[in-house]
């Protein structure tokens, strides 16, 4: 709540996050939202222009474009987040082994993420979905399989940071289980440093996913997703370019919302930033976790 | 022409917040002594000294005379400003080990700087910046010169800096807290050779410095700061032995209560009076 | 220097083969057998148990598996990675060609973009908080949450379909570069340019800047020494730069028909063209790991500090 109430300061952030939370919301329960069925086709509405019963108009079926976009949200958004959560949290656990018990496990662990990460993330994404097959499935496994590395590695360091501080050395020597000083010192205050790694990638893994939607590589047709809408419109960008406009403004609102929302996560977990040397460091940090991200949009 | 820095009136503030760090200062450094500025950190030291050479970041504004010889500082233009820093104001830093580009040796510094101020070859600088090096003890000057900053300790550095200001022969020093980041033995080193420096030249000084060990031995005036206030100013004499504010008091109290303590615990060896 | 220019190289042959292991794993963790798909690519009617069993010899798959990376890992080594199983051609004649038009797009948009980002970057930096500063932030926010694939699809639209002044896909002329180039470039501008932001701030506080000012060195020499120390994060990513291109350019690529790596792994996938599809990880994988090993070094040489560590 004492989070909630820094980030609603600002008032760019909280108009942010108010979108967030609608598009999430909305995507959850798409079905009360879509005033029709995303999937209803009317050959007589081809490219019909906006009207009360048709808001946003209609596709190149006759599909309502603003109930595909309601269900949209589901694949582009919900199922991207979910991909996320479980890349985040392979490295999160991963990166706390490391980063806690150091030694041997932290090597080899870290030679594999190494490894990991000298495949550039678009070619291991590819990789992987030429070996398991074209669908959206496999794009969001092969994210996961390609993402953890990275996390990981942050995570790892963040650990580390917080493993060798002062009262985790004084808890070890009095004798306190490792399971118990995780639990109880660690995972708590590295739990902010992971709530923003993941946050600041969202959006980029968003603008991904929906690219390879976007290349036929993803979500195959009838079904709804952004970048697939826009894969569509683009067929007729030469005719009829404003149906690039709905999906693509969504797409641009809902990422622009994710990068803002991050930032001021980022400054409300951790007040120390506004100092002038953290910034830096900090700026440093996340200029490179975006950088990674971008990797593949 | 008595007093070689006189500042009046100076006032500081932070534009962009419109927080006053320094309200009315007025202080002046009489020609050949020593001016100490104590006072804890936060307390508007290092701003008034960044002020004195007109060096403070652009959202830090300041008004005031700064008459310096004479010449009022304040309307000098940034041009002019610049021939006078190094050459006639030469500043040291705290921290030697960030006062460096840690990407060049320090050698391209000095050459660098000499370059601006003088017409000396490239032989003639090496020469003079050798004897002021062997000046501050530094031993085998010219590997130093071909060190890059991390390879050498902060109390070589700091030396460093003194080396460059005996060859720059500027009329004033300004110290901001040089000792503050070192070691105790570095600390000796440095603080001796600030002495030595003051025989040697015969310049002013301004050395910031928030311990009463160290200012009670160079200082011959005291300059008593508190949330960008001079709450006193006097002699080094004066303010140790009667102090009028109750701020100086307590600072002459807590640091006389530290050497009792550790003399008590040494049994009276004067190591701490240094 | 020389020292760490051997323990370097030392470090990234391992890291090498280690890849190459992984993409050789690749072709056999698929779900279906490549004799399967050869023969039905091949377009034969009946795949009988016989003909299965036949081709798999022909591919040479009968063999222990390590003996088969090992000849796998020598033809690689020669740019021979077989045939693609689709066209029958050598995968190499078809990925060598694709390859360079890729690398020309790459470098031609790598060059655009280090030089708008210092560009800007500095120029924001010395500015902070002026107008320039502030527009420029707030037109790269919005350019990062735009998809490249929509900037692409815009810009054809514009300045293709509404203006006919450029041509919408192939790579016929230098013309045919202005629009693949300006999406990528305007992708990664916004984040490299704050990144030369932000290094060159930090540096700007930094008390060797002070100290420098407080001896009077003109400003000049005092911004190339800023220069220098900021540059050195600039050029590690930079030269990462390169190799994240080489990878990412499937989008643009594909939009605009450019006949290079992207356009062709994405045909390869949707084809399960196995073959082609482990050439192209293994080639770009191993391009990301030298080019990642020669910015080490740039940055090693730049920069005194990193090298003693290692």
């Amino acid at each position: 709540m004492e989070l909630l109430k820094k980030i609603m300061m600002d008032k760019l952030a909280a108009i942010s996050l108010s979108i967030v939370a609608v598009t999430i919301v909305v995507g959850i329960f798409a079905p009360l939202f879509a005033p029709h069925d995303p999937y209803e086709v009317h050959m007589e509405l081809r490219y019909a222009s906006p009207s009360w019963e048709y808001l946003l108009g209609n596709d190149h079926l006759g599909r309502c474009v603003l109930s595909r976009l309601i269900y949209g949200i589901r694949p582009s958004v919900l199922w991207v987040l979910a991909a996320l959560a479980l890349s985040v949290g392979i490295g999160a656990i991963l990166g706390f082994i490391a980063g806690y018990f150091r030694g041997k496990t932290d090597a080899i662990l870290m030679r594999i993420c190494d490894v990991m990460l000298s495949f550039p993330g678009y070619v291991m994404t590819l990789a992987l979905i030429g070996v398991l097959g074209v669908g959206f499935e496999n794009i969001l496994l092969a994210f996961i399989l390609s993402k953890w590395a990275w996390f990981a590695r942050v995570i790892r360091t963040a650990v580390m940071q917080y493993a060798e501080s002062e009262y985790v050395k004084y808890a070890k020597a009095i004798g306190v289980s490792n399971m118990k000083i995780m639990v109880k010192h660690i995972v708590p205050v590295s739990f902010s440093d992971i709530v923003v790694v993941a946050s600041s990638s969202f959006g980029a893994m968003i603008l991904q996913i929906s690219g390879f939607s976007f290349l036929g590589l993803g979500i195959q047709a009838p079904h709804a997703e952004w970048g697939m809408m826009l894969n569509e419109a683009r067929e007729v960008m030469f005719s009829r370019p404003e149906l690039m406009l709905a999906p693509g403004l969504t797409i641009i609102i809902v990422v622009m919302a994710l990068n803002f929302v991050s930032d001021a996560l980022q400054v409300a977990l951790d007040p120390k930033l506004m100092s002038s040397q953290n910034k830096s460091y900090r700026n440093a940090t996340t200029s490179a976790g975006k950088l990674q991200g971008k990797e593949v949009a | 022409m008595d007093h070689l820095l006189e500042v009046s009136n100076l006032k500081i503030w932070d534009s962009s917040t419109g927080k006053v760090i320094v309200p009315n200062s007025s202080f002046h450094v009489k020609q050949g002594s020593c001016l100490a500025i104590v006072g804890e950190s936060g307390s508007g030291k290092s701003v008034t000294c960044k002020a004195v050479m007109k060096l403070n970041k652009a959202g830090i504004r300041q008004a005031g005379d700064i008459l310096f010889k004479g010449e009022n500082l304040s309307d000098l233009s940034e041009k002019d400003m610049r021939k006078k820093r190094g050459k006639q104001l030469c500043m040291i830093l705290q921290n030697g080990m960030r006062a460096f580009d840690p990407s060049c040796v320090v050698g391209t510094h000095f050459l660098q700087m000499l370059a601006v101020h003088f017409d000396w070859s490239r032989d003639e600088m090496t020469t003079k910046l050798k004897h002021a090096m062997e000046c501050v003890m530094l031993k085998e000057p010219l590997a130093v010169m071909n060190q890059y900053p991390h390879q050498l300790s902060g109390g070589m550095l700091q030396r460093l800096m003194i080396a460059l200001a005996i060859v720059l022969e500027p009329d004033i020093i300004i110290a901001d807290e040089p000792t503050t980041a070192l070691d105790t033995i570095s600390q000796y080193e440095v603080v001796e050779q600030f002495i030595r420096l003051r025989e040697r030249m015969g310049c002013s000084m301004i050395f910031v410095s928030h311990d009463l060990g160290v200012v009670k031995k160079i200082a011959d005036e005291v300059l008593v700061m508190k949330d960008g206030i001079i709450v006193e100013k006097g002699t080094t004499r004066a303010i140790f032995s009667g102090a009028q504010h109750e701020y100086t008091r307590y600072l002459v109290s807590t640091k006389l209560a530290l050497s009792h303590h550790f003399e008590q615990i040494m049994g009276g060896v004067s190591v701490a009076e240094r | 220097m020389g020292l760490y220019i051997v323990r370097k190289v030392c470090l990234t042959v391992p890291l090498l083969m280690v890849i190459s292991f992984l993409t050789f794993i690749l072709n056999n963790l698929s779900p279906m057998d490549p004799a399967e798909v050869v023969l039905q690519a091949q377009g034969v009617p009946v795949i009988t148990d016989e003909l299965i069993a036949q081709t798999r010899a022909e591919l040479g798959m009968d063999q222990p598996f390590l003996i088969r990376y090992f000849q796998w890992l020598m033809a690689c080594l020669q740019l021979d990675f077989g045939d693609s199983y689709i066209t029958g051609e050598p995968v190499w004649s078809l990925l060598g060609p694709a390859f360079l038009n890729t690398l020309k797009l790459t470098l031609v948009s790598i060059i655009v973009i280090i030089g708008l980002s210092i560009a800007l970057g500095v120029i924001c930096a010395l500015k902070e908080g002026g107008l320039l500063d502030k527009s420029v932030r707030g037109v790269s926010f919005f350019l990062t949450a735009m998809p490249s694939y929509l900037l692409a699809g815009l810009m054809t639209w514009y300045f293709s379909v509404k203006l006919d002044l450029l041509p919408t896909s192939g790579m016929d002329s230098y013309r045919s570069y202005l629009l693949p180039v300006t999406v990528i470039a305007v992708s990664y501008v916004g984040i490299y340019f704050r990144i030369v932001r932000s290094s060159m701030l930090s540096n700007l506080n930094e008390d060797y800047v002070l100290y420098g000012r407080a001896c009077g060195l003109p400003e000049k020499t005092i911004t190339l020494h800023i220069l220098r120390n900021s540059l050195q994060v600039a050029i590690s990513v930079f030269g990462m730069a390169i190799p994240v291109l080489l990878g990412s350019t499937v989008v643009v690529e594909s939009v605009f028909a450019w006949p290079g790596l992207g356009t062709l792994s994405v045909k390869s996938i949707l084809s399960r063209d196995f073959p082609m599809i482990q050439a192209y990880v293994l080639i770009l994988a191993v391009a990301f790991v030298l080019f990642n090993t020669f910015s080490d070094m740039m940055n090693a040489a730049l920069n005194p500090k990193l090298r003693k560590d290692l």
